[in-house]
């Protein structure tokens, strides 16, 4: 998993509450077996018509947004499935950082397990990102992981919280798999106890 | 001790070691694993040379993607077939059992770990799967995860976790006749909203839980995820206990009677404390359906489509406009005068043979409208089979419905079972997103009986009137 430490880039507003992953990536794309190649498909419905051609408004068909990294939305974002396919697509197309009030469980989870920073900002200062990326396309917005600070320029500063634990994976790209085996002797203990009293399981 | 919740009880029984932050490393129990969020996770355990854990622990089952036509023909599309068969040689490569297409066992996947007997109260039970938070109406910690937890759960039998907030949902009192736990849940979704429920787990109370049957515990459960909670969850008790017994992966024997005695522990202390509660009348909850492209959006079959102008925050008013636009409704239309083209009974909400036993009793000597195309896709092979052998198959064809083979089929459309663009759909699903049943479809939710009616009429119809 690549670190996310600190990220200038330009940001596309996508003002929209409840953006579930059945919008991010659509079910035809699900029966893929690898983890690359989504981003082509990434909010397929609303950003391509139904003859393939791109739907000139949708935002990150827009010339300043197509590069954009940071996406900044609505709340409840990525509820419904919990399909990684999700951040997999996000990210295969190059967004690195959600800016949004809520997520759901699941989705936020699955952010941090592939190197995706989901921040999460009150609404009021959501809505002055929008304007501000709707206002300057294409303008960076600066995130960074270690100081927990979203800035643009000297224009705003937001503080976001985050998870220590989850922070720390991020910023060094580390796989939690590894981190859990070297508490084996802890799983071989919980099994063997597990064994004598819940005989049944 | 502090008086605990169900919930509580099942994460302490479960923690391997804990970081001073509160990070828990998990233990889970039972893993299910299915065709579409699997791939990549056995991949990532060859590429890092790791073993399954608990092989015996996990139970594996293509469902999502499976065709609902005759299993003897070849799956038309090359990809979903390439999925199905790596399904196959990771379950044979990594020792998994594995129901396959051709099993009659086979089925979606929260409907046969149940059946089976696989699910059992107190249990942490992981799938990546969303409505997994169906196996807590078994007394469960049962929740959703992505595939790249999948392979920690493959690898090492745990999850690193959190302990969530507790809310409880209490529902007094009885259901009135033709109200289902379908209602229920749509009623609770309503009031909590679809993220209401994120960052808790919920437990579901109250009398009106207590007297459902297993398959309407379940029903709630499953949709406690529409709701924004990981997971539900029901207190185990003797419904649960005679629904488990004799099911081929239940405790035997000595073995029965230790696991009742723990389970009949599984209930929430007097006193324990929930971070939120929330309360229902059953009496005050009548058939509902869907209007908008959330769960959230309900509203009574009896009553109408609402306006922008019902809504006071802006940006819940902004997705209204958007949401009857795609759903070509205006406001104001009775719900009763909405004209639909197909019924989908079926999926892990609503396919077990509870479901299609109340459908057979609305259906039966009654023709569906010649203007409808409606179909049953069964919950699972062996539902299948006890349907069939009660004769509901029948009631079915004779009225005009399509019966299929087993799997999630048009609840995701992943499958060539979909909606074209522009239909209206009355579904027993637990998902009404754009785009959920086929690209342009329009989907509304409802329970199963009220499906049956609206496919009889034509058009959405109170059940109590038919």
């Amino acid at each position: 998993m690549k670190p996310f430490r600190k990220l200038s880039a330009a940001a596309a507003p996508l003002p929209m509450i409840n953006v579930d992953t059945d919008v991010i990536i659509p079910k035809q794309f699900l029966r893929t077996i690898k983890r690359s190649g989504l981003g082509k498909s990434a909010f397929f419905d609303i950003r391509y018509n139904e003859d393939g051609s791109e739907k000139p408004d949708f935002i990150l068909n827009k010339p300043a947004y197509r590069n954009a990294e940071i996406l900044i939305t609505g709340a409840n974002f990525g509820c419904g499935s919990s399909r990684e396919h999700a951040p997999w697509a996000l990210l295969d197309f190059g967004i690195r950082c959600v800016i949004a009030p809520s997520y759901s469980d699941i989705f936020y989870n699955n952010c941090f397990k592939n190197g995706i920073l989901p921040v999460v900002l009150p609404q009021a200062q959501i809505d002055e990102l929008t304007k501000e990326a709707e206002e300057n396309p294409g303008a960076p917005i600066e995130v960074d992981l270690e100081k927990q600070v979203v800035t643009r320029g000297n224009k705003f500063s937001f503080p976001f919280e985050i998870d220590e634990f989850r922070k720390h994976c991020l910023m060094n790209g580390l796989d939690e798999i590894g981190l859990t085996l070297e508490k084996k002797t802890f799983i071989e203990n919980f099994e063997k106890k597990q064994k004598e009293q819940k005989s049944w399981l | 001790m502090k008086p605990r919740t169900l919930f509580e009880k099942i994460w302490d029984e479960h923690v391997v070691h804990r970081t001073d932050d509160g990070t828990c490393v998990l233990y889970i129990d039972r893993h299910l694993v299915h065709e579409v969020t699997s791939p990549q996770a056995f991949e990532g355990l060859r590429m890092a040379r790791r073993k399954v854990r608990r092989p015996e622990a996990t139970l594996a089952v293509a469902d999502h993607n499976v065709p609902t036509y005759d299993r003897s023909l070849p799956i038309k599309e090359e990809e979903s077939r390439i999925q199905i068969e790596t399904l196959s040689k990771n379950c044979a490569e990594f020792g998994i059992t594995l129901f396959d297409m051709k099993d009659k066992r086979q089925g979606i996947v929260h409907i046969i770990g149940p059946e089976q007997g696989f699910t059992q109260p107190g249990m942490t039970i992981v799938c990546g799967d969303s409505h997994t938070s169906t196996h807590g109406a078994f007394g469960a910690l049962a929740f959703g995860i992505g595939t790249s937890e999948v392979e920690h759960v493959l690898a090492t039998q745990t999850l690193i976790q959190k302990p969530a907030k507790t809310m409880r949902i209490t529902v007094d009192g009885k259901l009135s006749p033709g109200v289902t736990a379908k209602d229920m849940i749509l009623a609770i979704i309503g009031k909590i909203g679809t993220a209401g429920g994120t960052g808790y787990v919920i437990e579901y109370a109250g009398e009106a839980v207590r007297n459902l049957s297993m398959a309407g515990r379940m029903t709630m459960c499953n949709m406690s995820i529409e709701g924004g909670a990981r997971a539900g969850m029901i207190a185990p008790d003797e419904t649960t206990f005679k629904y488990i017994k004799g099911r081929p992966m239940a405790p035997k024997n000595d073995n029965w009677d230790k696991a009742v005695a723990y389970w009949r522990s599984l209930k929430s202390d007097d006193g324990a404390k929930y971070d939120v509660e929330v309360n229902l009348k059953a009496e005050e909850i009548p058939p509902l359906v869907t209007w908008g492209t959330t769960p959230e959006d309900i509203v009574p079959i009896t009553g109408s489509v609402p306006s922008p102008a019902d809504f006071a925050d802006p940006n819940k008013k902004k997705s209204v406009e958007r949401m009857l636009e795609y759903m070509a409704l205006t406001p104001g239309t009775k719900m009763q005068d909405i004209v639909i083209d197909k019924v989908f009974i079926g999926s892990c909400t609503n396919a077990r043979i509870e479901d299609l036993r109340e459908v057979a009793k609305i259906v039966e000597g009654k023709k569906v409208a010649g203007t409808v195309e409606a179909m049953i896709v069964p919950g699972s092979g062996l539902v299948k089979i006890q349907a069939e052998e009660e004769g509901l198959d029948k009631i079915f064809k004779e009225s005009g419905f399509d019966w299929r083979e087993p799997g999630c089929s048009m609840c995701l459309g992943m499958n060539s079972d979909q909606l074209k663009p522009g239909e209206r759909c009355a579904s027993t699903s637990n998902r009404n997103f754009e785009g959920r049943q086929g690209r342009g479809g329009r989907t509304h939710l409802m329970s199963p009986a009220m499906a049956a009616a609206a496919a009889i009429k034509g058009k959405l119809t109170d059940v109590r009137e038919l």
